[in-house]
C-alpha cells in the first residue's frame, strides 16, 4: 500500500519536475503555461533550432507563468542577467506591458531583444450581417457618435487588441480616445461570440483567432493592419489600402538577458536568423497563420523602440499610464 | 443516419489498440491528478501536453490521452472530496458538503459508488449531448451577452445564503470575503492593477487551487499539527464496497436533474464546471423537502454536485469545439493543444475534420465507461492511496500539493500565498465561518462584476439594459426567486416538523 502511495508520488514529482532544463542545454522560457504564443514560440523556434543544427542540443522549454510575463522578465533580469544558453520568448504584449510600466518599474532596456521572426496580422472583424461594409464605414461611425460601436476585444483595457482600435481612429483623425468604447473579454474567441451574438459592433483581434469564423461565413474582416495582403487571405483588404495608415501586428520573438556577450548576442541573432530562412519555419508559419516579419537585432531593436513610444503616447491619452 | 455513420468512423478511429491503451492510461493518469489536491484537471493537463509532444503522438491519439486525463481528473476530483474534506479541483467543492459528512458517518463506499455512478451519468449525458446537439447548441452562446452572464452569476450568488442552514452571517461574511479576494490583480476593464501592492505576482489574481489547496489542505495540516494528529479528519475508514442500490435508485431523477444544470452551464462558455455543480447542488437542495439533511450526508447532495460538474465537463467542449471558446481552464488549455496540432476549432471543424471530431466523441464515450469501471469497482484502488496512516498522507498530500503549485508559476510567491491561506483557513475554521463559500466568492465575483462592467460600457451606464433580454429577465426572477424563497419557505417548512403538528 505504502509503496504504491511512494511510487505515484514518485510519478507525480517525476511530472512536474520534468520541465524544468537541465543546466547544460540551451533554454527556452516561455512566461506563460503550455499551449499559449509564448510556450508555441519556444517550442517550434526551438525545434527548428535542433533540427537545422544551429544549436547541438534539443532545447529545453520552461514554462514560467505569472504577471502576464513579468515574472519571467525579472526572474531574467535579475538572476540569469549573464546566461548566455537562455533564450526568452516575446511578443506585442511584451512590449505593451513594458511600455505601460505593467512589469513592475522594470524597462525595456533591461535585456536585450533579439528580433521577431513572425507575426500574427491584427484584424478588424464585423458580423457577416453587419451594417459596415468596409473599414471606414465603421470608424466613420464611430467617430461621429463614439457611443455607438462598441469594440470587442481579447485583452483588457490598454492592452494591443485596444490600441489597435485607437491607432487607426487616430488615422482618421479622432482623437477623442477616451470616448471610444472598448470592453476587454477573456480572449479572441469570447469577443468574436459576442459580435455574432449582436452585443457588440465589431471585434479586433489578430487573424488566426478568427480564421475558423471566417470559413463558417459568420464574420467579415474589414481590414487586417498589415503592408500587404496575406498570403491565404487575399480577398480582405488591408487598412492601409482603404487610406488608414496604420500597421499592427502580434509579433513573435525573443529576447536574451542584457548581460551576456556581445558574442553571445550575435550568435543567437544569427541562429534566429537562420530559423526566420528555413523551410521549417515557413511550414509552421503557414500552419499556424502567422504572416512573414523578419526582423533581427538592430533592426528589431528600432522597430521596437518606435512600438514603445507610440504605445506609451495613447496610454497616457486613456489614462492607463500616468 | 448520418449520425450512425459518423459515429462509426469515429470508432474506427478510436477503437484501436494504441489509443485503447491512451484511453486506460489516461483515466488512470487523470483520477490520480484528480484526487490529488494541487492537481486539478487544468495543470493535469498542462503538465502532460509537453508528454504527448515527446510521445509524438498525431492529433487523434493526443486528444485522446489529454480527454481522457481529463474526465479522469473530473471523476477524481471527488475522492479526496469525500474521504479527507479536502476538494482534488474546484469543481469538486460541492462534493465535499455532503460526501465528507457521509464518509464519517461510516459510508466512505456508498458515497464513493453512488458519486461514481453520478458522474457517469453526467459525463455519458453530457457525450451524448455533445454528439447530437453541438452545432445547435453552438448558437445559445450567441446568446448570452454581459447582461445576461451578470445575471446568471447573480443567481448564483442571490442562492449562496441558502448554502450553509446553520449560521447564515458566518456564510455571508466567508462570501464577501472571497469576493475580496477576487478583485485582487489586473482589472479588464481600466487595465489597472488592482490590490496588488506594486507586486508582480499579484497581477493575475489568485489562482482557486492557491486558495483550494491552501484553505482546506494546508488549514487540515494545522488541525493535525494542534491536535497532535487526534482530531484530524484524515484517516477515514473504507469498508467493503457493495452497490448502494437504494441510494443510487432514489437519486436517479437527482442526477437527470442535474445533468441538465451541469451541461446548460457548460455550454455557456462564461459559465463552467463549477457553476454547474453549484447550481446543480442548490437547485437540487431548493426543490427537495428534506432541505435540512443537505450538508449533513445526504446522498442525493453527493450525486447532485458529481453529475453537475462532470455534465459541465463535456458540455464545456461544445463552445471549445464549434466556437473555440474555451469554456474552463481545463478546455483552455486542450484548445491550445488543438490549435498546436494545426486543428482550428470553429464552426466549421465538423464537417472540416470529422474524424478529429468523432474520433473523439468515440474516445470520450470509450473512456466513460474505463472511468466507471475504474471508480466503481476498482475505487479501492485510488483510495488505496489516500489511506495510509495520516502522519504520511498529510505530508505526502503537501509535497504533492506544493510540487504542483510550483510547477505551474515556477515561484515561491504562491506557495507562500498558499500557506497564508492555510492559516487564514485555520483560523475561519476555529471561528466555524465557513471555507467553501469563500472560493464560491473568489470563483463568482470577478465573472459577475467583468460583466456588469462590460454591460454598462456597451450601454453608456443604462441600467435597463441589464433587463434587455427576456433571457436576462428570467434570470433576474430566478435570482430573487432563489434569494427570497428561503427567507419565507424556511418558516413554512418548519411548522409540519413540529412533533405535534397534525401534519
Amino acid at each position: 500500500m505504502t509503496s504504491r502511495f511512494t511510487r505515484t508520488l514518485a510519478v507525480a514529482i517525476l511530472s512536474s519536475t520534468a520541465m524544468v532544463g537541465s543546466a547544460f542545454a540551451a533554454e527556452c522560457i516561455a512566461p506563460a503555461n503550455p499551449g499559449g504564443g509564448w510556450d508555441f514560440t519556444c517550442r517550434s523556434i526551438g525545434k527548428i533550432m535542433h533540427d537545422i543544427g544551429v544549436v547541438d542540443k534539443p532545447v529545453q522549454v520552461t514554462n514560467m507563468s505569472g504577471g502576464g510575463g513579468g515574472l519571467a522578465f525579472s526572474h531574467v533580469v535579475n538572476e540569469r542577467n549573464d546566461d548566455g544558453e537562455l533564450i526568452v520568448a516575446a511578443s506585442s504584449a511584451t512590449a505593451t506591458r513594458l511600455a505601460q510600466n505593467a512589469y513592475g518599474g522594470m524597462t525595456a532596456d533591461q535585456v536585450s531583444f533579439l528580433g521577431a521572426i513572425g507575426a500574427d496580422p491584427g484584424v478588424l472583424v464585423v458580423a457577416a450581417d453587419s451594417e459596415f461594409a468596409n473599414l471606414n464605414d465603421l470608424l466613420d461611425a464611430a467617430k461621429s457618435d463614439p457611443s455607438s460601436v462598441t469594440f470587442a476585444g481579447g485583452s483588457a483595457t490598454g492592452g494591443f487588441d485596444h490600441l489597435k482600435v485607437l491607432m487607426a481612429l487616430r488615422e482618421v483623425g479622432f482623437t477623442d480616445v477616451r470616448s471610444v468604447k472598448y470592453v476587454g473579454l477573456d480572449g479572441g474567441g469570447d469577443a468574436l461570440t459576442s459580435v455574432i451574438g449582436g452585443h457588440t459592433q465589431a471585434m479586433t483581434g489578430d487573424i488566426s483567432e478568427v480564421v475558423g469564423f471566417l470559413k463558417s461565413g459568420d464574420v467579415r474582416v474589414v481590414a487586417v493592419f498589415t503592408e500587404n495582403r496575406i498570403p491565404g487571405f487575399d480577398d480582405i483588404p488591408t487598412a492601409m489600402e482603404q487610406g488608414v495608415n496604420v500597421v499592427a501586428v502580434n509579433w513573435r520573438g525573443l529576447y536574451v538577458p542584457k548581460g551576456i556577450s556581445q558574442a553571445d548576442y550575435d550568435r543567437w541573432s544569427d541562429a534566429l536568423a537562420q530559423v526566420a530562412a528555413s523551410d521549417e519555419w515557413a511550414e509552421t508559419m503557414a500552419a499556424n497563420g502567422l504572416a512573414p516579419f523578419t526582423k533581427v537585432g538592430a533592426e528589431f531593436q528600432d522597430y521596437l523602440a518606435g512600438v514603445i513610444n507610440d504605445v506609451q503616447m495613447l496610454s497616457r491619452e486613456i489614462g492607463v499610464i500616468q | 443516419m448520418d449520425l450512425l455513420a459518423n459515429l462509426t468512423q469515429g470508432f474506427a478511429v478510436a477503437l484501436t489498440w494504441s489509443t485503447l491503451l491512451l484511453a486506460v492510461a489516461g483515466c488512470f493518469a487523470g483520477t490520480i491528478i484528480g484526487s490529488l489536491p494541487g492537481l486539478g484537471p487544468s495543470n493535469g493537463v498542462a503538465i502532460l501536453i509537453p508528454l504527448a509532444f515527446s510521445l509524438g503522438l498525431d492529433a487523434t491519439e493526443a486528444l485522446v490521452l489529454m480527454t481522457s486525463v481529463y474526465y479522469g481528473a473530473m471523476y477524481g476530483g471527488r475522492i479526496s472530496s469525500i474521504l479527507l474534506n479536502i476538494p482534488g479541483d474546484e469543481p469538486a467543492l460541492m462534493t465535499t458538503l455532503d460526501g465528507f459528512p457521509m464518509a464519517r458517518q461510516g459510508r466512505a463506499a456508498d458515497a464513493l459508488v453512488l458519486s461514481g455512478v453520478a458522474s457517469f451519468v453526467g459525463a455519458f449525458l453530457a457525450t451524448v449531448g455533445l454528439m447530437l446537439l453541438a452545432p445547435v447548441l453552438a448558437r445559445v452562446a450567441y446568446l448570452f451577452g454581459p447582461s445576461e452572464y451578470f445575471a446568471l452569476y447573480l443567481l448564483a450568488f442571490c442562492t449562496l445564503g441558502g448554502l450553509s442552514s446553520r449560521n447564515q452571517v458566518k456564510a455571508a461574511l466567508a462570501a464577501v470575503t472571497g469576493l475580496g479576494i477576487a478583485m485582487i490583480g489586473l482589472d479588464n476593464q481600466t487595465g489597472l492593477p488592482r490590490l496588488t501592492f506594486g507586486e508582480l505576482h499579484l497581477m493575475d489574481g489568485v489562482d482557486f487551487l492557491v486558495a483550494i489547496v491552501g484553505l482546506f489542505a494546508v488549514s487540515e495540516i494545522f488541525f493535525f499539527i494542534e491536535s497532535h494528529g487526534k482530531e484530524s479528519a484524515i484517516g477515514v475508514k473504507l469498508g467493503r464496497i457493495t452497490i448502494p442500490v437504494k441510494d443510487i435508485v432514489d437519486s436517479i431523477w437527482t442526477m437527470l436533474r442535474a445533468t441538465v444544470i451541469g451541461f446548460i452551464a457548460g455550454v455557456l462558455p462564461g459559465a463552467g464546471a463549477s457553476l454547474g455543480s453549484f447550481l446543480a447542488y442548490m437547485g437540487e437542495k431548493a426543490i427537495s423537502r428534506d432541505q435540512e439533511t443537505f450538508g449533513t450526508g445526504n446522498p442525493r447532495g453527493v450525486a447532485a454536485p458529481e453529475a453537475g460538474n462532470n455534465a459541465a465537463a463535456g458540455g464545456a467542449l461544445v463552445p471549445m469545439l464549434t466556437l473555440g471558446v474555451p469554456g474552463s481552464g481545463t478546455t483552455a488549455v486542450l484548445l491550445a493543444l488543438l490549435l498546436t496540432l494545426n486543428i482550428t476549432p470553429g464552426p466549421t471543424l465538423f464537417s472540416d475534420r470529422p474524424e478529429v471530431v468523432w474520433g473523439l466523441i468515440a474516445s470520450l464515450l470509450i473512456a466513460n465507461f474505463v472511468l466507471l469501471i475504474m471508480n466503481v469497482p476498482l475505487v479501492r484502488l485510488f483510495v488505496h492511496i489516500l489511506s495510509v496512516p495520516a502522519w504520511l498522507l498529510l505530508p505526502g498530500i503537501m509535497l504533492v500539493a506544493y510540487g504542483g503549485v510550483y510547477s505551474l508559476s515556477g515561484s515561491s510567491f504562491d506557495l507562500i500565498l498558499m500557506t497564508a491561506f492555510g492559516l487564514f483557513g485555520y483560523i475561519f475554521r476555529k471561528l466555524d465561518v465557513p471555507t467553501v463559500p469563500i472560493i464560491l466568492g473568489i470563483l463568482l465575483g470577478n465573472n459577475m462584476e467583468d460583466n456588469l462592467r462590460r454591460a454598462m460600457i456597451i450601454s453608456d451606464g443604462d441600467w435597463t439594459y441589464l433587463f434587455s433580454s427576456g433571457i436576462a429577465v428570467g434570470l433576474w426572477i430566478a435570482a430573487i426567486a432563489g434569494f427570497v424563497a428561503p427567507i419565507f419557505l424556511r418558516q413554512f417548512l418548519r411548522k409540519p416538523s413540529q412533533p405535534d403538528s397534525n401534519a
